[in-house]
């Protein structure tokens, strides 16, 4: 795919190591990466290959050492600690491997944190909140707290809360590997049909071979590097 | 996100309680020490506050407290008098005198000798009988407590019959007829405290040249203290403190000179250590159970200040609470134990520094959990 107009995210000879001379790991070895604007992308690659910390550099909540990373023609690591978490609240959501919800609060007070974050009365982010349930369809689980939903539910839970906001871009860590092979299927589908409107950017970090249908591209990682871009999973297999 | 920050800390209830009984705990155990040391230390100067009708006590200069009487020449009482601005000045004796007890045993008693003529300087409450009656011949009146204990006749079974009214008591071989019962604060020696006249309790005493052991003052209506007691001390060479510095110096004695500050005060200190300690990890232990979720707020784009507020809000709740119920627990001791032996006083000072002390700590314990969450990387929220 060809984008013409300015992608998304585009990451320039990004590096990036943990800790101190012998015990240096470089998780980054130089990624140059485009994802477009209205793309699903996927990063796959074997466990320890580096995924987390790149999806960590472009949702801005890890500084890379080396090279540029910038989301929406904006450099982040340029920017000091109160506009990142400015920026990240307007224009990331956020999808975890182990959900993060808050334990104490029901489903639509989790979700309504980015708008509450936001600066939005409670009541209004409360109503915005449940219509967003509505959309993942677990509307009336609303007053639930997360120890009574599945694990599928509270995950649909998270990418409602992830999309309340109207993020440009959404990043989403393992987000179905907690997750059977069915109910991880059925995350993707609500992921496609409820993310995928007007130009929003999904990023994808997983492992897991059967959600690539739902992919547009699939950066294809080892060893910190990106070592093949391809649009399908079967170009995937065809490979060498 | 304030009602997030509350339901994040009351939401798991079991850690939500532990928290706040580690913090109720902590109030109570500073308030409870400190209010036993402050009751102690007002036994120091218990004769003192008994005696509340002067505003100043005029005494030899080399007496250190309240119970240490150096007596002065009759004539300083009349030197007294004489100072511009003296409404009255009435003479006091105190003194350690033995009391002989209808089993023949000898008890030592503090004897307290007030003006005949006004009884200013008698005990403020009576049980029994009245003030007046000390006008009466070989009057005496005894505080309540050594009536039924210390003075206390005792029967041949062993039970012990309070001394009572129409009783009679020797005095350094001087006949004492009780006519009253009365309560007097507890002092720090618990000696028994009987009253008489001053005329009278001279005649009980051994036969010394000075029995005056103090004189105490009333100024006039609108009369400087401070600069009535520089006037009566140019005029008779003595020292003239009001009551509330006299009970300071008494208070400082005993904080000097007795090793009750020291060794009682490490277990308050100590006491105070634990509760901050506990209360102190309880909160911490939250706020690191909390980490992974402060990180995914922080991920979400939370700023410094909203987490600082959110852990702000959250430790004063529980210090507030905690607080609450801890000095509602030492004032319930305090109203248990009122009337025994043990010591116990809690004025609003105290409250006012166990608040303080229970709002370090949590302030303490916020501010590390704030910097722990400050410091957090908001990529942990990626492991899983
Ligand atoms: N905080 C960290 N400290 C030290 N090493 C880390 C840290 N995070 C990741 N690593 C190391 O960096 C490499 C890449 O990790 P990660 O990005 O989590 O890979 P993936 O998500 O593909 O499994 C691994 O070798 C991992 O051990
Ligand atoms: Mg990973």
């Amino acid at each position: 795919m060809q984008t013409l107009t300015e992608p998304a995210v585009a990451l320039r000879g990004v590096t990036k190591s943990y800790g101190e001379g012998a015990a240096r790991v470089t998780a980054l070895r130089g990624i140059d990466l485009d994802i477009g604007t209205g793309e699903l992308m996927m990063l796959v690659g074997p466990s320890g290959c580096g995924k987390t910390t790149l999806i960590s550099v472009i949702a801005g909540i890890l500084d890379q050492d080396d090279g540029a990373c910038s989301v929406f023609g904006r450099d982040l690591r340029a920017m000091r600690g109160m506009a990142k978490a400015r920026f990240r609240g307007e224009t990331v959501g956020f999808v975890f491997q182990a959900f993060n919800l808050l334990p104490a609060l029901n489903a639509a007070e989790n979700v309504s944190i980015p708008l509450l974050l936001a600066g939005l009365k409670r009541s209004e982010a409360l109503e915005r909140s449940r219509a967003m349930l509505d959309r993942v369809g677990i509307g009336e689980r609303w007053r639930s707290r997360p120890a009574q939903l599945s694990g599928g539910q509270q995950q649909r839970v998270a990418i409602a809360r992830a999309l309340v906001h109207q993020p440009r871009l959404v990043v989403c860590d393992e987000p179905t590997s907690s997750l059977d092979h069915e109910t991880g299927a059925r995350v993707m589908e609500i992921m496609r049909e409820v993310a995928m409107q007007g130009s929003r950017t999904l990023v994808v970090v997983t492992h897991d071979a059967r959600i690539f249908s739902y992919a547009d591209r699939i950066a294809v990682m080892d060893d910190g590097k990106v070592v093949k871009v391809v649009h399908s999973a079967k170009e995937l297999q065809d490979a060498p | 996100m304030n009602l997030v920050a509350l339901k994040m800390l009351m939401g798991d209830r079991a850690k939500y309680i532990g928290i706040l009984i580690g913090i109720t705990f902590a109030s109570l155990l500073i308030t409870q020490q400190s209010a036993i040391f402050t009751g102690i230390m007002a036994r120091t100067y218990a004769a003192i506050t008994d005696l509340p009708a002067p505003d100043v006590w005029v005494m030899d200069p080399k007496v250190q407290y309240i119970d240490d009487i150096k007596p002065l020449q009759d004539t300083q009482l009349f030197r007294v008098r004489g100072v511009e601005g003296v409404d009255w000045a009435v003479p006091l004796y105190k003194g350690l005198l033995k009391a002989r007890l209808s089993n023949g045993n000898f008890q030592t008693t503090i004897v307290m000798g007030v003006d005949d003529a006004t009884l200013i300087g008698g005990p403020i409450e009576m049980v029994e009988g009245r003030l007046e009656d000390l006008r009466r011949n070989d009057a005496v009146i005894v505080d309540e407590h050594g009536a039924a204990s210390k003075l206390a006749h005792v029967l041949p079974d062993g039970t012990r019959k309070p001394l009572a009214v129409g009783d009679v008591i020797e005095l350094n071989d001087h006949r004492g007829t009780v006519v009253g019962i009365c309560k007097v604060a507890r002092t720090f020696q618990s000696q028994p405290v009987i009253y008489t006249t001053y005329s009278r309790a001279t005649t009980f005493a051994p036969r010394e040249r000075r029995l005056l052991s103090f004189v105490l003052v009333k100024g006039k209506p609108g009369v400087d203290l401070a600069e009535l007691c520089a006037r009566i001390q140019d005029a008779t060479g003595l020292v003239a403190s009001s009551g509330a510095d006299f009970r300071w110096t008494t208070m400082m004695y005993f904080m000097k000179y007795t090793g009750i500050p020291i060794n009682f005060g490490m277990s308050v200190l100590l006491g105070f250590l634990v509760g901050t300690i506990v209360a102190g990890m309880t909160f911490f232990n939250f706020t690191l159970d909390n980490l992974r979720h402060f990180g995914a707020l922080k991920a979400m784009g939370a700023s410094p200040w909203r987490l600082t507020g959110m852990i702000v809000l959250q430790a004063l709740l529980v210090g507030s609470l905690g607080w609450g119920i801890g000095v509602g627990g030492a004032a319930l001791f305090g109203h248990v134990t009122r009337n025994t032996e043990l010591a116990f006083r809690m004025p609003w000072q105290l409250l006012a520094i166990s608040g303080t002390a229970v709002l370090l700590i949590c302030t303490i314990s916020a501010l590390i959990c704030i910097v722990k969450v400050l410091r957090l990387e908001p990529a942990i929220v990626f492991k899983s």
